[in-house]
């Protein structure tokens, strides 16, 4: 609870340092304040509280999702040192918007109660509707707004119907008192609740951008600035999974039965979707935005074989999910400066064309995320597949994991292209001037996702 | 002469309706709203049928709540109108941002992102 108390004040705090005249001390502040909320969440670890009148619960499992989520913050505001030199960015209102989303995240993630879930899911949404529109005069970036916002509250509306079906089945909004109501109901719970749960379900399902509701995912991944982007693309998607996971395995495991098919075919769907689609893609970002469509679907093969991995395996992916995309959208950034078609950062595979010449170290590090994205073995990508699928595997769910497998093959096709191009296509890539700071955080997550590739049970430690 | 009768509870005068007259309204108004935000071209229009489902779920919490005599559904009630608010605010200004920007808020116009 005090890094939800501590980030709402520091994203204050931050509002008003905009004032100073020196831009310089932003980006510090915002790295410094993620950083003491990291630490000031550790300090509830291996105690289990519930917070504000018994709406918020802070347990483990928690608390490791919203390291993941601080972690992926704390990268991306590293990456941040463009906005100091852009004239137009406003970077003080920027990293107060991140701060007060990544509070929206950890309701999300420890939510008792779906009051507080539907406030979570609004301040992550909002703030996120807010920095996909924040390149003002791109007509792209206003129009990506544009329909995350349309999409965003549509989806919205559908939770909030579904919400109020709950709780005209159960008269009360806590998760444990619906699964009270669904066991003494003796196996017949009324139709409200079911379709109260259907209608959460596909909000949720939006926000995580699942099949078939994964429309508005490109558009806005491709059209938001790049660096929001990627810190729409690991944290919305985390703290959603992490909401779902919460929801289905505290109220609604009772009734696994009803569920678990129609989320097995979402799964489905969504897995087919995301990579078929990621194979026609000219643009490293677009490809990256269904990428992410089809990671949704990995994950979504642990909550439709909910057991006792599917905990560990979920936060597992995530952290590794979010360290390899955070690399990848750090290297585009760098890339996509250096040219420029039609006035814009060139975002095609072809900006990578022999980056591995000049720039050794940047085509490592995004070879690193690529293979880890793709479940390569040594990366942390292969062990999150690894131990999801063996999920897949307890509950006996063969036919998923088979498309699973097939479909993590035609990833590698795409994932490698960019590979090729940077190691064995000619291009006239000059050397890419890199700050250390931005340098240091690459190569930390890249050496976050090699250890814990080569050792896994690291983690398997603290689970 | 009549004895004045005693004023009738709030709760009360919403129970003389069957509970299911309301479950049937407000899904109506959703519905209408769905329909709404699929079939128009005007943001605004759009934005304003997303108004209309978030008010249909408000009126059915009342109802809930009502019927079941239990607050924590209108104190919820309150939590969807100030975060409508809050969007209200956010998609307002994205819209005028897209009108400053191409004069128009036909949601058709936007096609600069497709593959």
């Amino acid at each position: 609870m005090l890094p939800i108390i501590l980030l709402s004040v520091f994203g204050i705090v931050l509002l008003f340092l905009g004032f100073l005249k020196t831009r310089a001390v932003l980006l510090p502040a915002a790295l410094l304040f993620i950083l003491i909320a990291l630490g000031a969440g550790f300090l509830e670890w291996n105690k289990s509280y519930l917070y504000f009148g018994d709406m918020l619960l802070i347990n483990n499992l928690a608390i490791l999702f919203s390291t993941i989520v601080l972690i992926s913050a704390f990268m991306v505001v590293a990456l941040s040192g463009d906005f100091l030199e852009d004239e137009m960015a406003q970077p003080a209102e920027y990293y107060a918007i991140l701060l007060f989303s990544i509070v929206g995240a950890m309701m999300m993630i420890g939510y008792e109660n779906l009051i507080m879930l539907f406030v979570g899911v609004e301040i992550l949404s909002v703030s996120m509707y807010i920095l996909t529109g924040s390149d003002k005069r791109n007509l792209r970036s206003n129009e990506a707004a544009l329909k995350y916002f349309l999409m965003g509250s549509f989806a919205t509306g559908f939770m909030l119907f579904g919400m109020a079906l709950l709780y005209g089945a159960v008269g009360s909004f806590t998760l444990t008192d619906i699964k009270s109501y669904i066991l003494l109901s003796h196996g017949r719970p009324s139709l409200l609740l079911y379709m109260g749960e259907l209608l959460v379900l596909i909000g949720m399902l939006f926000k995580v951008s699942a099949a078939p509701f994964h429309f508005w995912t490109p558009d806005v991944y491709e059209g938001a600035p790049t660096l929001f982007t990627a810190f729409m693309s690991t944290v919305v998607k985390t703290a959603g999974f992490a909401a779902l996971l919460q929801l289905l395995s505290v109220s609604f495991s009772a009734i696994y039965g009803f569920w678990w098919v129609i989320l097995a075919a979402i799964t489905a769907l969504t897995l087919l979707a995301g990579n078929l689609t990621a194979v026609y893609q000219n643009s490293f970002k677009r490809m990256m935005a269904y990428s992410s469509i089809s990671h949704a679907g990995y994950l979504l093969i642990g909550l439709a074989a909910l057991g006792q991995q599917s905990r560990s395996a979920l936060v597992f992916y995530s952290l590794a999910y979010s360290l390899a995309t955070i690399s990848a959208f750090g290297i585009l950034l760098l890339v996509a400066k250096q040219h420029t078609t039609d006035g814009r950062p060139d975002e095609s595979y072809s900006a990578f064309n022999g980056l591995s010449r000049n720039n050794p170290l940047l085509a490592f590090v995004l070879a690193v995320s690529m293979l880890s994205l793709a479940g390569i073995p040594l990366t942390a990508g292969f062990w999150g597949k690894f131990m999801l699928f063996s999920a897949a595997v307890d509950r006996g769910m063969v036919w998923i994991l088979i498309l699973a497998v097939l479909m993590s093959a035609v990833g590698i096709y795409y994932y490698f292209r960019v590979v090729i191009a940077m190691y064995f296509r000619e291009g006239q890539a000059g050397r890419i001037r890199v700050a250390p700071f931005y340098q240091f955080i690459l190569i930390a997550a890249t050496a976050l996702t090699i250890i814990l590739g080569i050792v896994p049970g690291l983690f398997q430690n603290i689970m | 002469m009549q004895p004045t009768q005693a004023p009738i509870q709030i709760p009360e005068v919403i129970q003389l309706i069957d509970l299911k007259y309301y479950l049937i309204i407000s899904t109506a108004l959703f519905v209408i709203g769905i329909i709404g935000v699929l079939t128009r071209r005007n943001a605004i229009i759009i934005f304003m049928s997303i108004e209309l489902m978030l008010n249909s779920v408000n009126l059915l919490l009342i109802a809930f709540s009502s019927y079941r005599s239990d607050p924590t559904g209108q104190v919820f009630v309150f939590f969807i109108m100030a975060v409508a608010a809050a969007e209200v605010a956010v998609g307002l200004a994205i819209i005028v941002m897209i009108y400053r920007n191409t004069r128009s808020i036909d949601v058709g116009l936007l096609n600069k992102l497709k593959w």
